[in-house]
């Protein structure tokens, strides 16, 4: 009969069921997964995972690996990158070069999809565990990626 | 002509301050019951719940309560606006009712008729007239559809709440409170009544837990799919008021659950007997352990179907219920009860 294995099974697994939770109830105290987020604002380190908003990495010499192939700016499924860049003659070879005036990010507009991260070929933009990002004011949310007067590091291109 | 007057000038007086501390009772148990539940949920959660209002959040639910009390009152534009605003009443007043009843000691009962059980069953099925009147005044189809479900579940499992309660009274012999309470005296019900009395208890937890239309059976407000069920329209304190007599209903749910079955305000083995007025903390006591573990079936076990909810009901809880009124018939017969 079915019918009475039936009732034996489904209450024997409500028990087990209670157990599981109970168990989870009884070590609430010790093991409380959730940051407590202004009480830790010192200690609170991000995660690795966590895609805050899309950072340009700049090195001791106000240098960064953007070439300004606007690989990102295309694979942008809603436009939140632009890139103003200019035909400039290269000093040290003399050669015309192509090369980035502003790398311009609107996280506004950002769905940290992280598409251009995926697709800049010389990994010149990254996550930063960055979370804070309300401002009063909505222009400060349209960021200049590259700091002013940086150049492309050397060798990125070859 | 003066004594008369007198005496029913205080009768109305006396009346009416035993109103006034059962209408505070309801509204602090209420909150009260509120802050357990999102800080008994949170801990199933492994999370910390309110905690930073008031010493353990205690003010959490008062805050809540204050926020409720100065929103606006708003309406659907073609809702019956008669019912529309009769529902929360008839859901609050019902809840109310029923405390009425509820022996909190050997002194503390307000009003002990000897029909004692059958008006509490009788009264807290009413409220689901409430429910079902909000939701067919609101004029939106997803407060009709969590109001008939509701209607749906209430008739169904009234069925068994009364039968495993009367598989009790046969122990009893009598409906009367305060009566059922002084046969506990040879033991709580639960221990007299052994086997079949176990099964009525668990029977009666699964058909109370869906009798408040609390989780698993929370089919009248499934979130995912009807938005807020039948107080989807309702804002404000006609809002709270839903809210809050839910509550209330999971109170006295596990109050008849502990007078049935757990000896009401009697302490273990009669530890405090020689002061009386401990009932009250004996009382409330069981009935939070009761309430805990309504919470607990909450924040266990996933909502069922409709179908499943019937099913539940028709082919296994009522079967077994008949057949354990049978069983706890026999062993009172042949006197198998455990006695002290």
């Amino acid at each position: 009969m079915s019918y009475f294995s039936d009732i034996y099974k489904g209450i024997k697994t409500l028990f087990q069921g209670m157990g599981v939770t109970g168990k989870y109830f009884f070590h609430a105290r010790k093991e409380i997964i959730t940051q407590q987020y202004p009480d830790n604002k010192d200690t609170l380190k991000m995660f690795d995972r966590f895609r805050g908003e899309v950072v340009m990495p700049h090195d001791e010499n106000n240098e960064h690996r953007c070439t300004g192939c606007q690989s990102c700016e295309l694979a942008c499924p809603n436009g939140s990158i632009e890139i103003i860049w200019d035909r400039q003659v290269d000093p040290e070879t003399g050669k015309k070069k192509k090369m980035i005036d502003k790398h311009i990010y609107h996280l506004s507009m950002c769905t940290m999809c992280g598409l251009c991260i995926e697709a800049c070929p010389t990994n010149a933009i990254v996550w930063s565990q960055e979370f804070k990002h309300a401002t009063f004011n909505r222009s400060e949310l349209t960021k200049i990626l590259n700091k002013p007067g940086s150049k492309v590091k050397k060798g990125i291109e070859d | 002509m003066t004594d008369l007057f007198t005496t029913y000038t205080g009768n109305i007086l006396q009346m009416l301050l035993i109103a006034l501390g059962y209408l505070t009772f309801f509204a602090v148990a209420g909150l009260l019951l509120v802050w357990l539940e999102r800080r008994i949920a949170a801990f199933f959660q492994l999370r910390l719940g309110p905690n930073r209002v008031g010493p353990f959040g205690l003010m959490q639910t008062i805050a809540d309560a204050l926020k409720l009390v100065s929103k606006e009152l708003t309406g659907t534009e073609r809702a019956d606006k008669f019912l529309y605003n009769l529902a929360p009443y008839f859901v609050i007043i019902t809840a109310l009712l029923a405390l009425a009843v509820l022996p909190f000691s050997g002194q503390i009962q307000a009003f002990d008729i000897n029909i004692g059980l059958f008006f509490l069953t009788a009264v807290s099925s009413v409220g689901v007239i409430g429910i079902l009147l909000g939701g067919w005044s609101s004029n939106n189809k997803y407060a009709l559809i969590g109001a008939m479900r509701s209607g749906v579940q209430t008739v169904s499992y009234e069925l068994s709440v009364g039968l495993s309660l009367l598989t009790m009274v046969l122990l009893t012999g009598s409906l009367q409170l305060s009566q059922i309470i002084e046969v506990q005296k040879d033991g709580w019900l639960i221990v007299q009544g052994h086997i079949p009395a176990i099964i009525a208890f668990m029977i009666f937890m699964i058909a109370g837990t869906a009798e408040t239309n609390r989780a698993p059976f929370d089919l009248v407000e499934a979130e995912s799919e009807l938005g807020a069920g039948f107080h989807t329209e309702y804002s404000g304190m006609k809002f709270a008021y839903f809210f809050l007599a839910e509550f209330i209903n999971m109170f006295i749910i596990s109050a008849i659950a502990v007078v049935v079955f757990f000896g009401g305000w009697l302490s273990p083995f009669g530890i405090t007997d020689s002061i009386p007025w401990l009932g009250v903390f004996w009382f409330l006591g069981k009935t939070f352990l009761v309430i805990f573990l309504m919470m607990w079936f909450r924040w266990t076990f996933p909502r069922l179907r409709v179908d499943q909810l019937l099913t539940l009901e028709w082919k296994y809880l009522l079967p077994i219920n008949l057949f354990n009124i049978v069983l706890m018939a026999v062993i009172i017969w042949l006197n198998l009860e455990i006695k002290f």
